[in-house]
């Protein structure tokens, strides 16, 4: 498999002097076009952090992270928002969705937001994911108005949008009971079989980890399995 | 930038009873301001119509010749007139001038006049009153004689006269009687009173007498000309620039209502001041209101923003929704009060019906379409500061892992 993106001797130092906290300490790492992956690690380990650099959200203090032949860490804010669009999508643990829109809207904003306007096959490609997720009957409903699972749901359906070739998910199922939480990773399976989206799934459940074919252990700001 | 506005526009939706009641705000300040300048306007227009609707609004007089002067050894001035030619300053021209100065544009009536002071009596009462001959058919043209006629009518011949029913009064005259009137030159002519009016201006109502032109040609010993023309205009406020083109025209001293009405300019523009000051503070509270609505707002949809900024929303784009909110909310907030301003202005008298004792709004001087153009661009311009402060959200902190 051809390697999707490789971070090499990431650090990241939060605040300054004596109060700065380094999370990540030289990390270094390589993802496989078509992976699915589980980024283990106790609370507090770094994988929020290592996610969003991996992200283009946040710049790491030193260290490079080149994915699709692009330098990300030179890239301006510009040019890393129009990245962000095209080539990564998200699923967040809270604050996933917009609240005062539907789920179909939902699912078409990264479209959207791109060509000015929600189009007609922007809306088809919407339904067909929301009912991929088994969210055929909630296409149309305020997005405040569903439960935890189908909310996650949603959110696969939004990042799968704009057919990235990189979904990054930080404890999708973290607030999930564990029904929901497989039903959402079985889903995140079927669809990395299907389309070759590599996904990178942070968590600190064995369970769910045991899904992913790989399994990325961090440990004091470096890999350590 | 269409799907930025549908977001704006969703935002807006959502929160229906915050949307409303800053929309009143603004359309509250958009009434007052509405409010102020139908008054302000109103106002300068009642104050004017009462005090320079009635007279010339440019005038040209004959200029009085200086008396001769001798100066003797002592270092006294003496000056000498002699008795009977002591006046006859005359615009002898004013026949060919008159259809030049109707020429102008903006003139809408030119009345050529002759003036003097002369003595009215009526068996043994005596009244010092001042002459003023008229152009029979242009009785009217400045001060509305018609208007204000009580008895017979402002219709002027030769051998009639018009006076003030105060005038009329202090003589025990009545419609009719003949009177005999003298010249201070000491011409004197029979005429029959054809007239009473009544303006309510004291000066005019008691010692004003009206004569057809050729009766105070006679009297004055005026073969030719006139001592004075007197112009009335479509708009006052363009009195100065008038009186300019008029003296270059005909080289004549045209003097414009505003040179004698210093005062009256100053209380005007000190009322206007007023209004603009008060205008101004209504705007500056829509744009305070705004701002902070729109702060608050942005305060609370921070993760949303991190949200979309994350999905590949620009930090253009996240402005563009805010601002759009701004300039959404001037527009509904103008609209509402421009329309609730139109409809609370409709109940008072129009322009022309101004009365004493009531205010004088006038409905045409609302600057309807100012007000709303200004509230929509202070609502953008106070939209700026959110839109940027939603633009600057930091996506990873906002999403809160
Ligand atoms: N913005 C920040 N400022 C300061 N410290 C931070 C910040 N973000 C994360 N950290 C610290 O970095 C460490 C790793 O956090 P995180 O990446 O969220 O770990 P995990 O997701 O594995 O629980 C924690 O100690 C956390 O307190
Ligand atoms: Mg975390």
């Amino acid at each position: 498999m051809s390697a999707l993106l490789r971070v090499s001797e990431l650090v990241k130092t939060f605040g300054q002097g004596e109060a700065a906290t380094r999370v990540l300490r030289g990390l270094s790492l390589t993802l496989a076009a078509g992976e699915m992956a589980a980024l283990l690690g106790p609370s507090g380990s770094g994988k929020s952090t290592l996610l969003t650099i991996l992200g283009t959200l946040m710049k790491p203090t030193s260290g490079s992270h080149v994915m699709l032949g692009v330098d990300l860490v030179a890239a301006d804010d510009a040019a890393l928002t129009e990245f962000r669009n095209r080539h990564i999508g998200f699923v967040f643990q809270f604050h996933n969705l917009l609240p005062d829109f539907t789920a179909l809207e939902n699912v078409v904003f990264p479209t959207a937001v791109r060509e000015g306007r929600e189009t007609a096959a922007a809306r088809a490609r919407g339904r067909d994911l929301l009912t991929r997720m088994g969210l055929g009957d909630r296409i149309d409903f305020p997005s405040s108005s569903l439960s935890g699972g189908q909310k996650q749901r949603v959110a696969v359906a939004r990042a799968l949008m704009n057919r990235p070739e990189l979904v990054l998910a930080d404890e999708p199922t973290g607030n999930l009971d564990r029904a929901s939480a497989m039903q959402v990773m079985a889903l995140i399976a079927e669809i990395t079989r299907d389309e070759g989206t590599t996904f990178l799934i942070s968590t600190h459940d064995e369970k769910i980890a045991s899904l992913c074919r790989r399994q990325i252990v961090v440990g004091d700001g470096l890999v350590t399995g | 930038m269409f799907y930025a506005l549908k977001i704006a526009m969703r935002y807006l939706t959502a929160s229906k009873a915050q949307t409303a009641l800053l929309v009143s705000g603004v359309a509250v300040g958009v009434f007052i301001f509405i409010f102020m300048s139908a008054l302000i306007g109103g106002l300068a227009e009642f104050i004017l119509s009462r005090t320079v609707g009635d007279i010339s609004h440019v005038t040209i007089k004959a200029e009085d010749r200086d008396p001769a002067i001798l100066i003797v050894p002592e270092g006294h001035i003496l000056a000498v007139t002699e008795r009977g030619r002591l006046r006859t300053a005359t615009l002898t021209e004013a026949p060919t001038w008159v259809p030049l100065i109707e020429s102008v544009p903006g003139v809408i009536a030119v009345s050529p006049q002759i003036t003097g002071a002369g003595f009215l009596t009526r068996g043994a009462q005596v009244a010092q009153v001042s002459v003023t001959g008229l152009e029979p058919g242009r009785e009217s043209a400045i001060l509305n004689l018609d208007g204000y006629m009580v008895e017979g009518s402002a219709r002027l011949g030769s051998g009639s006269v018009v006076l003030g029913r105060r005038l009329a009064g202090d003589l025990s005259l009545s419609l009719g009687q003949t009177l005999r009137l003298q010249s201070a030159g000491g011409v004197s002519t029979v005429l029959t009173l054809s007239g009473i009016f009544e303006t309510g201006n004291g000066m005019i109502d008691g010692s004003s007498v009206f004569v057809a032109l050729p009766t105070a040609r006679t009297l004055f010993a005026l073969p030719q000309g006139v001592t004075r023309i007197e112009i009335k205009l479509a708009d006052l406020n363009a009195a100065d620039a008038t009186a300019l083109r008029i003296r270059a025209l005909t080289g004549l001293d045209a003097v414009p209502w505003t040179d004698g009405a210093g005062q009256l300019m100053e209380a005007l523009n000190a009322q206007a001041q007023t209004g603009y000051f008060l205008k101004s503070f209504a705007l500056i509270t829509i744009v305070i209101g705004v701002a902070s609505a729109l702060l608050l707002s942005t305060y609370r949809r921070r993760p949303e923003i991190g949200i979309m900024r994350a999905m590949g929303a620009g930090r253009g784009f996240v402005v563009f929704v805010f601002v759009a909110q701004g300039a959404l909310i001037g527009l509904m907030g103008g609209l509402t009060g421009a329309a609730l301003g139109y409809l609370a202005l409709l109940p008072f008298p129009a322009r022309g019906d101004f009365r004493p004792g009531t205010l004088p709004m006038d409905i045409t001087q609302g600057s309807y379409g100012l007000a709303i153009t200004l509230t929509v661009i202070g609502a953008i311009l106070a939209s700026i500061l959110p839109a940027r402060a939603a633009a600057r959200v930091d996506p990873v902190t906002a999403i809160g892992q």
